[in-house]
């Protein structure tokens, strides 16, 4: 057992943090979720294509460094630690491109990461449904087959980013009469300005326009915008779920800048003795996230697979991000409400608030984690 | 960066959890909270046998070479099985007394150590902070006190102990040890091999704590899959299932930060992992006492073994209060 790291490691870690410190922005960009700070984001991403940053993970002929996971976690925790900017990206990069390279086509991968990766295409999810949430398999949107293609029509919903983005990516019904819910489903990509879509924002707790509604009407997808066989498109969106709830959406390296972000506050505000506790929970937490990931990443890096484990792993850090920014709110006290002025935490607060929820609710996640690593028996959810 | 256990590794601690499997650790434990400290001693020779104590000694010493990771993953072991007595005073002893040894005064640790390491000799330790009582005296063959002198920190073999004070606990058998004795140690280096001390005291005690949540846990889900209610089990209720894989979420997250200590030895790792593992080992107590209802609060089921064992290894060698109050203090 072994936290070493290689001499090529550290100079990966190193040639990070020479770049971000030369690039990042002094001053933080405006917020994500308005369209001035959604264009501001998208420059910021064609900035970091630029010095392939964007992608490191990725084979080098799409943009990428063809990094290790391990040298992955380096820069994220490089990223992170530098102040540099959230990713507009994040669907695209931690959604669909793993999907791509599990499921996709070389055609598919050539033609849709790199425009990803600079951010010259922002992707949104489209999985929910108005009667489809939790009970994902239960979703009605379909797509019919049309000449050279498929016809999409329905309606998504909690689209995250798809106020501002420019394409989407989800599963829809292609065999309405297959024998049971999760089969006959396909995995598709389509435009969000393709002719019958329409796009209505859906203001979150702040108001911010942070997720939309979709609106279907016999939407053109062409057949080369199918990932993987049609009928698939279940498998192949858990494989995904996966993704997004195991190692790749929530790096240790975003908690431990954010848990020293909170001691300097704590520090600034006079080392209040009644948060003491919280605060240094944090800093434990984000040390245990990441040494969880170190596991899980030597796991894997020696052909294992996250599974179920990334239902743990999606319940740490959802949990961990509302007590954090609680806890900043704390320390603020009376003007932790004025989010101009709260420097970035009232913002960060309303956005962790959403984490329990979105990439299957934190209940979804505890009866996974019960039969599947605890071995309980199935019951009504 | 392989941050895994090693086939070595792993084969080690199959071979631990099959010693004390095979040696019926409850009863071990019934014995020693009667005061018949017998069964345990027999059990303190095997383990000694099998290298357990000479996980914190160097090779100089006789020891196996400072190994912390393969201490902690025997003190996991020792933690699921229940087993009684100083385990995390012996850890404790064995650093010190190496510590001295390695700078500069090796008498305490010619005398003391050979012992130690055989498990011919029993180890207790009491530190300054500890609240003046010490675990298992009356089972101990050497009870090792450190106290603040007139010019600093002084080690004393303690002449004898008082009567032995209930415990929430009643495996954990604690004595004030009687003032005065031998002198052997005292000064600045005394000071710094305290500190070593308490550094692997925190990782045996963290590591024993992983132990006993786990062992709590997997009895408390096992419990659950045969208890029926309702005509179903009573696992298959969301309640349940929750609050067990609320259960598993702590075990799982406080793992890695022990044996991340174990490989840094840093003060602060060391303090989080005592702290977190602590936490958990105390929430799966909670967790284990609901949902096991009446019968999990009667002594008489094995489960109580770990059941009591939880919260005073929490709060033994740094609170969770104090490891929180050290980490913010350590953070840059």
């Amino acid at each position: 057992m072994d936290l070493d790291h290689t001499a090529e490691e550290d100079a990966f870690r190193a040639e990070a943090r020479e770049w971000l410190a030369a690039h990042v922005p002094d001053a933080p960009l405006p917020s994500l979720e308005t369209a001035e700070g959604f264009a501001a984001h998208r420059e910021w991403e064609a900035e970091l294509y630029a010095g392939r940053w964007s992608a490191v993970s990725w084979p080098e002929r799409f943009g990428g460094r063809g990094a290790d996971i391990f040298r992955w976690l380096a820069f994220e925790e490089e990223y992170w630690a530098a102040g540099a900017p959230g990713r507009v990206s994040q669907n695209g990069i931690s959604l669909l491109a793993p999907t791509l390279f599990d499921h996709g086509s070389e055609e598919q991968r050539a033609r849709i990461l790199p425009e990803m990766a600079r951010g010259a295409v922002v992707w949104a999810q489209a999985w929910s449904e108005p009667e489809a949430g939790s009970d994902l398999a239960s979703l009605r949107s379909r797509a019919v087959r049309t000449d050279g293609g498929w016809l999409l029509t329905g309606q998504k919903t909690w689209s995250s980013r798809a106020a501002f983005a420019d394409r989407a990516f989800g599963i829809f019904r292609t065999d309405p009469v297959a024998p049971r819910p999760h089969q006959g489903l396909t995995y598709l990509m389509f435009d969000l300005r393709a002719p019958g879509v329409t796009v209505r924002p859906i203001g979150r707790l702040d108001g911010r326009p942070a997720f939309a509604e979709l609106f279907l009407d016999e939407v053109f997808v062409p057949d080369e915008d199918v990932i993987g066989e049609p009928g698939q498109g279940w498998r192949i969106a858990m494989s995904t779920t996966g993704d997004e709830r195991g190692l790749t959406l929530r790096s240790p390296g975003r908690f431990l800048a954010a848990a020293d972000r909170l001691v300097r506050l704590w520090r600034e505000r006079g080392e209040d003795r009644g948060a003491r506790d919280r605060v240094a929970d944090a800093v434990i937490g984000a040390r245990a996230y990441q040494l969880f990931t170190y596991a899980g990443a030597s796991r894997f890096a020696a052909g294992g697979e996250m599974g179920a484990e990334s239902s743990l792993n999606k319940l740490f850090w959802s949990e961990y991000d509302i007590e954090l920014h609680e806890t900043a709110l704390e320390l603020l006290g009376a003007e932790a409400e004025l989010t101009d002025l709260a420097g970035g935490w009232g913002e960060g607060y309303i956005f962790a608030l959403a984490g329990p929820i979105y990439a299957g609710t934190n209940e979804i996640q505890r009866d996974i984690v019960a039969e599947r690593l605890l071995g309980l028996p199935k019951g009504r959810r | 960066m392989r941050f895994l256990p090693t086939a070595e590794q792993r084969d080690f601690t199959r071979s631990l959890d099959a010693l004390l499997t095979a040696s019926d650790t409850p009863s071990v434990v019934r014995s020693w909270s009667a005061g018949d400290p017998g069964p345990g001693r027999a059990l303190w020779a095997r383990l000694a046998e099998a290298g357990v104590f000479a996980l914190a000694a160097p090779e100089a010493q006789d020891g196996m070479g400072r190994l912390p990771v393969e201490l902690a993953l025997a003190y996991r072991e020792l933690g699921r099985h229940a087993v009684p007595g100083p385990l995390v005073e012996t850890a404790a002893v064995t650093a010190l007394l190496s510590h001295l040894a390695d700078a500069g005064d090796p008498a305490p640790a010619k005398r003391l150590l050979p012992g130690v390491l055989t498990g011919e000799s029993v180890v207790t330790l009491g530190v300054p902070g500890g609240g003046g009582y010490v675990l298992d005296a009356e089972g101990a063959d050497v009870v090792l006190v450190v106290k603040a002198g007139a010019t600093g920190p002084e080690l004393r073999l303690a002449p004898g102990h008082g009567p032995v004070h209930p415990s929430l606990d009643p495996a954990r058998r604690l004595a004030r040890p009687d003032p005065g004795g031998e002198l052997l140690a005292a000064g600045p280096l005394l000071a710094e091999a305290v500190g070593c001390a308490v550094r692997w005291a925190r990782l045996a005690a963290a590591a024993q704590a992983v132990g006993v949540a786990e062992e709590l846990l997997r009895r408390t889900v096992a419990y659950v899959k045969q208890r029926t209610q309702f005509g179903v089990p009573i696992g298959s209720f969301q309640a349940v299932k929750h609050r067990l894989a609320d259960t598993l979420l702590a075990v799982e997250f406080a793992r890695p930060l022990v044996y991340g200590a174990a490989l840094t030895l840093a003060p602060a790792d060391l303090a989080a992992a005592k702290a977190a593992a602590g936490e958990a080992a105390y929430a799966s107590s909670r967790a284990a006492l609901q949902l096991h209802g009446a019968i999990g609060y009667t002594e008489e089921l094995d489960l109580s073994l770990w059941l009591r064992k939880a919260r005073p290894l929490r709060d033994a060698w740094g609170t969770p209060a104090e490891c929180r109050a050290e980490i913010l203090a350590a953070h840059p």
